[in-house]
């Protein structure tokens, strides 16, 4: 038995999560249809009325949301409640026009900042502990996050965001920080730094990291854990949903407690829709019940995982997913950040190149790489290497741009990029995350 | 008083070279001087040829990635000394030397070098001024 953040929550017998849900769940929809119009339109489409939902049996009847939605609806289309309730705004990493943008009230902000705190005290955070928070700060919903939780918590917080590992170190090791958050590749990277720099996991004082926003592996986890002599956790988050907390892993390691006295949890076929029994892999599709000012309903995550109710011995009643075995969509996670290859299509045939590339995705040291083909055509030819390297890195700087991340670009001869049926491979992932 | 040279883009990797080079044998492409530049993910092929016009849409229509370049095609005596007196003509002059490399030739009994520079009315000028031999596309073939 663990230690909690709220326990009378954590630890609910299930018939009464059911019960809590079902009633948000039924005040949630009513609230939605009457002041979303987006998705009262949705709603009449499929023919379904607030009145039709009486409990969490019901989900099933209400149509999907997806990302598709947020970003027609964008900014304001989704939101339940006027801007003069909000009080932060939070957005995804993509720079592309294409960012999907979330609204909280203080409510929204108080409970999300709750699960944060769950998580945190779930890996033995206490008002003793200095938490070191080294996820982005900004927009981005991995530092607000675990920033607001380690306060609720008590923590001594360290607001130091991403980048700048040496003083991360140093901070580090002079204020005796006990718990780091951050991505699991920059953990990892300081990891290595911290030998770099000729100091070991002795002369740092973590006992555990909540590394999230990305996927990783139990291999990697083992490295990070060795490489800082701690316990590493996962946590699972979106911004659509309100950012890092939806899930957490407690110390069993064994997969996420979803927080389903705010969420409820579905797992679907992605092709067909249909809800699937428990224990079995599909997409997860989450409906948030309790958020004010940007609620949704059976939002499609496109993250694929399998949900287990058995019981943990860490003796919460929350449903646990497993982490995240792949996609639904075509979106890659490259170090953080979401990268659709239509996007990188973009860029390319606004520079004036073939739309024949080839994306590969890789990770080496623990840091994920980015390297992009594009066949090069005589119209951009030149008879010396260093135009040639010039091209490659104009091409890297405007997909920096768009992406937010810097590609190694590769200009190669026309047909050297492999298809398969004439059409070329567009993405190789050869990261061996899942 | 340039040449005209058709680079080739071809992969870095085994057998690329041999199947530019069979596919311009097959063409009937009369190869006169030829250079290789290369990146770790690419090569450049560059070539000297009495019909460059036929040879680049020749290869175009293969399907390869092509491009013409004038150059000059200089004449030095084969004897120490030779190159390092064009190159202080070029410097002289402020044009850079992009690359160079030598071609056979029974001309003469003298040496060839191709040079790509940055300006090659500047270049020319100044070598023709220095009393150094250029020649044309024809003078490759036809001396």
């Amino acid at each position: 038995m663990g230690s909690y953040y709220q326990k009378e929550l954590e630890t609910m017998p299930v018939e009464q999560i059911k019960a809590l849900q079902s009633e948000r769940l039924v005040k949630q929809v009513k609230n939605i249809y009457e002041n979303v119009a987006y998705y009262r339109d949705l709603m009449d489409k499929k023919g379904v009325k607030p009145e039709d939902i009486k409990s969490v049996d019901d989900l099933h009847k209400l149509p999907f949301v997806t990302k598709a939605d947020l970003r027609e609806a964008y900014p304001y289309g989704l939101m339940a409640k006027p801007l003069s309730e909000c009080v932060r705004i939070h957005s995804t990493s993509g720079t592309t026009g294409k960012r999907v943008v979330a609204f909280y009230t203080q409510h929204d902000v108080d409970i999300w900042e709750d699960c944060c705190a769950r998580a945190i005290v779930a890996v033995g955070g206490t008002k003793e502990d200095v938490c070191q928070v080294a996820y982005g700060y900004g927009l981005f919903t991995g530092g607000a996050g675990l920033h607001g939780g380690s306060h609720k918590v008590g923590c001594l917080t360290l607001p130091m965001s991403s980048g700048n590992t040496e003083r991360q170190i140093q901070f580090m090791m002079d204020l005796k920080s006990t718990i780091l958050c951050c991505t699991p590749s920059y953990a990892a990277y300081i990891g290595e730094t911290i030998k770099e720099m000729g100091y070991t996991c002795d002369d740092i004082s973590l006992k555990a990291g909540i590394f999230g926003a990305e996927a990783w592996t139990e291999e990697m986890r083992h490295d990070i854990e060795k490489a800082l002599g701690i316990k590493a956790y996962d946590i699972y988050g979106l911004t659509e949903l309100g950012g890092p907390g939806v899930s957490f892993e407690c110390e069993t390691q064994t997969g996420m407690h979803i927080n389903e006295d705010h969420y409820i949890a579905e797992i679907i076929d992605p092709d067909t829709g249909e809800v699937l029994p428990e224990g079995t892999y599909g997409e997860l599709v989450l409906t948030s019940v309790d958020k004010e000012a940007f609620p949704l309903l059976r939002y499609r995550t496109r993250d694929i995982c399998v949900l287990t109710r058995e019981k943990c011995s860490c003796g919460r009643t929350f449903v646990k997913m497993s982490k995240p075995k792949g996609r639904s969509d075509d979106m890659l996670i490259i170090r953080g950040v979401n990268v659709f290859p239509s996007q990188i299509e973009t860029v390319l045939l606004e520079q004036g190149y073939s739309p024949n590339y080839r994306i590969e995705v890789d990770r080496a040291n623990n840091t994920d790489t980015l390297d992009v083909y594009v066949e090069l055509s005589s119209e951009n030819f030149s008879d010396t290497v260093k135009e040639i390297a010039e091209k490659e890195k104009q091409l890297a700087a405007a997909m920096k741009v768009m992406l937010g991340i810097n590609p190694k670009m590769h200009l190669v001869p026309p047909k050297s990029i492999t298809r398969s049926e004439g059409k070329a491979v567009r993405v190789v992932d050869k990261r061996k995350l899942y | 008083m340039s040449v005209k040279q058709i680079s080739i883009f071809i992969e870095n990797k085994k057998g690329s070279l041999a199947e530019v080079t069979k596919f311009i044998a097959e063409s009937k492409i009369n190869l006169k001087a030829l250079s290789i530049a290369d990146s770790q993910d690419f090569g450049i092929l560059r070539i000297i040829t009495d019909t460059p016009n036929e040879a680049r849409e020749l290869l175009k229509d293969a399907g390869y990635t092509v491009t013409a370049t004038k150059v000059l095609a200089v004449g030095l005596d084969d004897a120490p000394g030779s190159m390092a007196a064009i190159l202080e003509v070029l410097t002289k002059a402020d044009v850079s030397v992009e690359y160079t490399y030598a071609f056979m030739s029974t001309i003469e009994s003298r040496a060839y070098m191709i040079f790509r520079v940055d300006d090659n009315d500047k270049a020319t000028k100044a070598l023709t001024d220095a009393d150094i031999q250029i020649i044309n596309q024809e003078d490759i073939f036809n001396k």
